[in-house]
């Protein structure tokens, strides 16, 4: 009988499991912890792509802790394309999901915090939007205007200092996060990342707008949300960090 | 705030918000420059891991290197009970229960 | 089947070294004695920022060879068509000088196992594996290398010995081959097979391309030497031995160094493409 690849996948997949029969060393016993080799490939080169991708995590559970996390999440959820650099999108739900890291409540943001950077990192390139044209436009114009956004623009809300417990996680010297609430933009201009704590309004202005609010119905948002919202310092914000590819008058 | 108010006000914000950007119309030379930056350890960080075609002779012990201690920065991190009502500390006992059989 | 005539590798036969992004600047300012480098491909089918920008600079100054790792051509199932369209897109705008892939499977049902996983030689293998890249050659418009494995096991159904396989594989498919002669040292020690009558027995003509890597020491439940193609460290000095038989027998080929973990600086990962030159420079040419 043949080897089929689902008994082979199947004895990757699962822990310490003999070899399937039909292996051998070549020259007649039987293949032992030869087949560890393949098991130790998948299981090791995933737990190290995930402890690349998720630093902060890592340091936040400790490197023992992640390893045991990352094993059955590799487990549980093989990647499902051969694009490693993506790796690990299901990572931030299965860490809050997991019954012995739920007292600290803030682990799945930090993760999600991290899978948006490195997804940001391989965004598609976006010339910003053109100032010169935009100055030009008419302030009748201006307001019924979309807003499209350069393709490596993320934007993470949070009810933990989400923002401040990345950097202190991954940052030495940081000081401790203090009890607040944090949104953060991530924006890429040219090739690195970079996060921004969103003030008060931000994140409801930039969500209404990825939503295809005009930049007047996104201003209602953010007012409503927080009546001292500063426009000229939000849309400042989002020019430097070339966060935006154009603006046009919606039809 | 009448329809024109609020139409000089967001024209107004994004004049001010155009001037104080100096457009640094990222040249062509300046990027060649930026990209070949390779600060160790932080870039690959957020590329995230390269695929391989190799082996490793590193064992994973799947289970055995669970550790109950607490050994990571989040013990340093004290912060209240958020919004949503999640509790802040669990029991590290809890841990066992969930090792693979 | 592609025309036999086509060369299936552009590339120089000289030294070259897969990329890595640590070692950009290095290579930019004076890559001697690499000529040329390889990439993976999978690690370059984001949309855009630094890795694509990258190579795009690289590959105006360097011949490119692009290796995949993820196309699970001995996989039982079909191949995976969002990841050929990937592929072809990437060969379409860089051009490259090569592409490769691997006689190893690493997709099952929509799981990616991330590592390069053994197939038995038997004539259902064969068959599926010359439709895949039948298959692969017609969606990429060009020819591809297949390169040998490093095994770790046997399994009982296999019928053919690997030369022979993949002999059999580049007759039906008009496809070049990529000889790995780590891996030869590496699966000839762990089966217990001479090394030398691989490379004997190997269609040694279909060769585009070599790989050499260093490789770690183990041993099996008897006690038995198994080797781990971890490319982790230098190439072990019977490997260099077992490459000058190889080059005695087909001359020069275009000579890759393979180093993907605990990566050296630029000046010792050099120092292995120059062992490589000097290797290449002993064959007449």
């Amino acid at each position: 009988m043949s080897l089929t690849q689902t008994r082979f996948h199947d004895a990757l997949l699962t822990g310490a499991q003999l070899a399937p029969d039909g292996l051998s060393d070549g020259q007649g016993r039987p293949a032992g912890r030869r087949f560890d080799v393949y098991r130790n490939n998948v299981a090791v080169s995933l737990t190290e792509a995930l402890e690349q991708g998720f630093p902060a995590v890592r340091n936040l559970i400790g490197p023992d802790r992640f390893k045991s996390m990352a094993g059955r999440f590799l487990r549980q959820h093989p990647p499902e394309t051969p694009m490693i650099m993506h790796y690990g999108a299901a990572f931030p739900a299965f860490l809050e999901a997991a019954e012995p890291l739920a007292h600290i409540g803030y682990l799945g943001d930090v993760a999600r915090l991290e899978q948006a950077q490195r997804e940001a990192y391989h965004a598609a390139d976006a010339t910003p939007v053109d100032a010169a044209a935009l100055s030009a436009l008419p302030p009748d114009d201006l307001v019924r205007s979309l807003v499209r956004f350069a393709p490596a623009l993320r934007l993470i809300r949070s009810a933990w200092p989400v923002l401040a417990i990345w950097r202190y996680a991954t940052e030495p010297g940081t000081p401790k996060p203090a009890a607040i609430a944090q949104d953060v933009l991530i924006t890429r201009p040219d090739f690195d990342p970079e996060l921004t704590d969103l003030p008060q309004g931000g994140a409801s202005f930039v969500t209404a707008l990825m939503n295809n609010s005009t930049l007047s119905a996104a201003l209602d948002t953010a007012l409503s949300d927080a009546p001292d919202f500063d426009l000229q310092n939000m849309l400042g914000l989002l020019l430097q960090r070339q966060a935006i590819a154009a603006i046009t008058p919606s039809e | 705030m009448s329809k024109t108010m609020k139409t000089m006000a967001i024209a107004g914000a994004m004049t001010a918000a155009l001037a104080a950007h100096t457009n640094m119309a990222s040249a062509e030379g300046a990027k060649e420059k930026c990209f070949g930056v390779a600060m160790a350890g932080q870039n690959d960080c957020k590329a995230g891991a390269g695929t391989t075609c190799a082996g490793t002779s590193t064992v994973d012990y799947q289970g055995n290197a669970w550790s109950l201690v607490d050994e990571g920065t989040c013990a340093e991190i004290d912060l209240p009970d958020m919004a949503d009502g999640t509790p802040r500390m669990g029991s590290l006992e809890e841990l066992d229960r969930d090792l693979p059989s | 089947m592609l025309d036999n005539t086509r060369p299936c590798s552009h590339l120089p036969a000289a030294p070259g070294v897969g990329y890595k992004p640590q070692h950009f600047a290095d290579i930019i300012a004076d890559a001697r004695p690499v000529e040329w480098l390889e990439i993976h491909a999978e690690n370059y089918m984001g949309d855009g920022g630094r890795p694509l920008a990258q190579l795009r600079h690289l590959s105006e100054r360097f011949a490119v060879s692009v290796h995949g790792v993820g196309l699970s051509i001995g996989g039982e199932g079909r191949l995976d068509p969002d990841h050929l369209s990937r592929l072809r897109h990437l060969c379409d705008w860089l051009q490259p000088a090569s592409f490769s892939e691997h006689l190893a499977w690493s997709t099952h049902d929509s799981h990616f196992l991330n590592d390069l996983l053994p197939l038995p030689y038997t004539q259902a293998t064969l068959t599926r594996i010359v439709d895949h890249i039948d298959e692969v050659q017609e969606t990429l418009g060009r020819p591809m290398l297949l390169e040998n494995p490093s095994s770790y096991l046997a399994f009982d159904e296999s019928t053919y010995a690997e030369p022979e396989f993949l002999s059999e594989i580049a007759r039906r498919t008009g496809c070049g081959l990529l000889l790995d002669v780590n891996n030869v040292f590496v699966s000839a020690t762990n089966l217990g097979l001479d090394p030398r009558a691989y490379i004997d027995a190997f269609p040694l003509e279909r060769v585009g391309e070599i790989h050499l890597g260093g490789h770690d020491e183990d041993q099996d439940d008897h006690g038995a030497p198994l080797l781990i193609d971890s490319h982790g460290q230098e190439v072990a000095d019977p490997v260099w031995a077992l490459l000058d038989y190889t080059l005695d027998r087909m001359g020069k080929r275009p000579l890759l160094i393979e180093w993907d973990a605990n990566v050296p600086d630029w000046p010792v990962l050099a120092a292995e493409a120059q062992r490589a030159a000097d290797a290449l420079a002993k064959v007449p040419a």
